[in-house]
């Protein structure tokens, strides 16, 4: 049944193109370590606020242009090129060591700089860290945390969904009230009121699943009541009444008839709320509540670009982690509107 | 009519009473209290802290705390000394004392709460203005260039973080120099006219409206154009067509009228996200409303405020919903809530 779904998908132009674009996104994560030249907290104070370095060839070979600092207008340090001068680039070659997801010990990297001079793809932040290694890394948190919290969402949400459809009553009236209370309070209020009961201090894989937690405790209400609601119209259908005369249990007749039913649309469900996933937490990091230093995600880089010295100045490329959220969302929402499509073309369950 | 807005407002009793007790419980589960920074002062001994504790109640179990603030809470005390019958009556809430603005937190979100509904309401109607006309014409010119260009910018619309596009913005307002970069009001309103007052407001209001705006803009274009395609093809189009009446009445006076029904829902589900954003884009553009005033609330442990601001996102949720509502039975007459 998926199969035919992702079928169609590949035939859809629009379909076709965010698989792509998530596809490279989710190998991005995956070998951020080997694309990228420097780790996440490699910082070099000399040069802070660089823009991105410029590339020149010689001897046949790629080389990082030099820079250095001088005083430019209003006070303000500004960065010069040295001309002729630079380090070259090597291709493939060793450099720091790391473990490709997180097993094979490798220090094989893309391109690593032979020489003092560091390369900013784009540019350097307040400490001199590199945005592009930064960019890559901050992908792995970004783009997980989206299907971990949406894949606990869906669980409790068909759980309840279904067990509330299923057996209504007290059980279906409870469940439903608590969905209300949940959808009573704006999101990102309910958001901030649950991280505010937890303490500061936190590793940063605790922080990661602390976030997931909530996101997903927030995300469950939405699905559980669609699923309720389908649950409810396949509950009096000939195949579940027979299935119950034939003795089967209440937990089989959910787990074998009604989740096949209700499977392509809690996919569709799925890959429209992922988005709301990627966002909270990306507003969690931006006001300093969610992922923090030495750790990196999108959002915590756009919060540290919150700076004066980026307005004024204008150092367009702190702004690159913004970008790479737009474009992110943008193919979850399209992907998400191609598969509604395919699965629901009337729009009866899935409205945005 | 009534009785739906009796229901609403019955129903928000106990959701508010729900809503307290959990945002008491989170509150209380949070590590160290509004006391706490103060251990880190050398010339504070620990007496006086433990006294302060005592004196707050901050020693007793969270659900003690808590009932004593719902006894505080109900906007209705009784004063027997006062000088006339009725000053003796008192209807201020008293939400209690903010540890971190040492003011009484009843007037922190007088102060705050008009900033926030203004700016939700007019990033609304905003997101309506754009989107309605868009909607239409791409439902009327359905497949044509413009449909489709339409289209495109409601999923960049849709797809863009509030709290990136007020970065935008703000740095916008900082390069150009055109706008105040946060606030509600400038330095010298105190001395403006009554225009020069509007002008002020709406000068700081602007900015952090059309970022607010657009995320509205691309969820109510794309259920105005689905709308407004249902209702093109159905059977009473056909027959004002066939009496003869111009193709802008029918499609204005007709179609357009039965379009905006689901719209009007919408509108009501869209204020929660509209508040949701009005939060980060409060915070990212210092504009001092009610999603500031929790976000500050909750990095200083001030649990009153955080309370009181979250049970008054949970009113205004309510309210706009039930709005919703009444607007909608306004506009359609067939439909009836009983």
């Amino acid at each position: 049944m998926t199969d035919g779904i992702f079928r169609q998908l590949l035939r859809r132009p629009a379909g076709l193109t965010v698989l792509v674009v998530l596809g490279l996104f989710y190998l991005i994560a995956v070998f951020a370590d080997f694309l990228a030249p420097y780790s996440v907290t490699d910082q070099d104070l000399r040069s802070t606020f660089h823009p991105p370095t410029a590339l020149f060839i010689e001897d046949g070979r790629l080389h990082v242009q030099r820079y250095e600092m001088h005083d430019g207008e209003n006070d303000n340090a500004g960065y010069r090129k040295v001309p002729g001068e630079g380090s070259p680039i090597s291709f493939f070659a060793e450099g720091r060591d790391y473990r490709l997801l997180g097993l094979v010990p490798m220090n094989r990297h893309l391109f690593v700089v032979e020489g003092p001079d560091r390369l900013y793809l784009m540019g350097s932040d307040q400490v001199g860290r590199d945005i592009y290694s930064r960019l890559l890394h901050g992908t792995r948190i970004s783009l997980s945390i989206g299907l971990i919290g949406i894949a606990i969402s869906m669980c409790i949400g068909f759980i309840v969904g279904g067990l509330a459809g299923y057996f209504g009553g007290v059980l279906d009236n409870t469940a439903m009230r608590v969905t209300e209370f949940l959808m009573a309070i704006p999101g990102l209020y309910l958001l901030l009121a649950l991280r505010g009961a937890f303490a500061e201090d936190f590793t940063p894989t605790q922080m990661f699943f602390l976030i997931v937690f909530i996101l997903s405790f927030i995300g469950w209400s939405g699905t559980a009541r669609i699923i309720r609601g389908m649950t409810l119209s396949l509950r009096n259908r000939q195949f579940v009444l027979a299935a119950e005369v034939m003795g089967q249990s209440s937990w089989k007749i959910l787990w074998i008839h009604v989740l096949p039913n209700v499977f392509s649309y809690l996919i569709v469900a799925a890959t429209i709320s992922i988005p709301g996933y990627i966002l909270g937490e990306a507003a969690l990091s931006f006001l300093g509540l969610g992922i923090q230093d030495p750790s990196v995600s999108w959002g915590l880089m756009l919060s540290q670009a919150q700076n004066p010295q980026v307005f004024m100045e204008g150092y367009w490329w702190f702004l690159v982690p913004g970008l790479a959220i737009f474009v992110t969302v943008i193919s979850f929402n399209v992907l998400g509107d191609v598969l509604r499509d395919i699965v629901d073309p009337k729009q009866k369950f899935l409205r945005t | 009519m009534k009785t739906l807005i009796a229901k609403r407002l019955l129903i928000l009793i106990p959701m508010l009473l729900a809503v307290s007790l959990m945002v008491s419980l989170l509150m209380s589960l949070a590590p160290g209290d509004p006391v706490t920074q103060f251990e880190m002062m050398p010339d504070v001994d620990e007496d006086y802290l433990q006294r302060l504790r005592e004196d707050f109640g901050l020693d007793k179990p969270w659900y003690v705390q808590y009932f004593h603030w719902l006894g505080q809470v109900v906007p209705f005390s009784y004063d027997p000394q006062a000088a006339s019958f009725f000053q003796r009556f008192d209807f201020t809430p008293n939400f209690g004392f903010s540890y971190h603005y040492r003011t009484e937190v009843w007037d922190l979100i007088v102060q705050r709460l008009p900033a926030t509904i203004l700016l939700s309401l007019t990033s609304l109607l905003l997101a309506w203005l754009i989107a309605i006309p868009l909607g239409v014409l791409a439902a009327i010119y359905k497949d044509s260039v413009f449909d489709r260009i339409s289209q495109m910018l409601a999923y960049a619309a849709l797809s863009i973080p509030e709290f990136f596009l007020a970065l935008l913005a703000l740095v916008f307002a900082a390069w150009t120099g055109w706008f105040p970069i946060g606030g509600f009001t400038s330095t010298e309103y105190d001395f403006l006219s009554p225009w020069g007052k509007f002008l002020d407001i709406a000068h700081h209001l602007l900015l952090p409206t059309i970022v607010l705006g657009i995320g509205g803009v691309a969820g109510i274009m794309r259920i105005m154009r689905a709308n407004f395609l249902d209702n093109i093809r159905a059977e009473y189009v056909t027959t004002a067509r066939a009496k003869g009446l111009s193709e802008g009445v029918v499609m204005f006076r007709h179609v357009f009228r039965n379009a905006i029904n689901p719209l009007i829902t919408a509108a009501g589900f869209a204020f929660s996200s509209i508040l949701s954003g009005a939060l980060l884009v409060e915070i990212v553009m210092n504009y001092p409303g009610i999603g500031q005033l929790v976000y500050d609330a909750l990095l200083q442990q001030d649990a009153f405020v955080v309370q009181a601001a979250v049970l008054m996102s949970v009113i205004m949720l309510m309210l706009g919903n039930l709005l919703a509502d009444v607007a909608l039975s306004m506009n359609d007459p067939r439909i009836r809530y009983d």
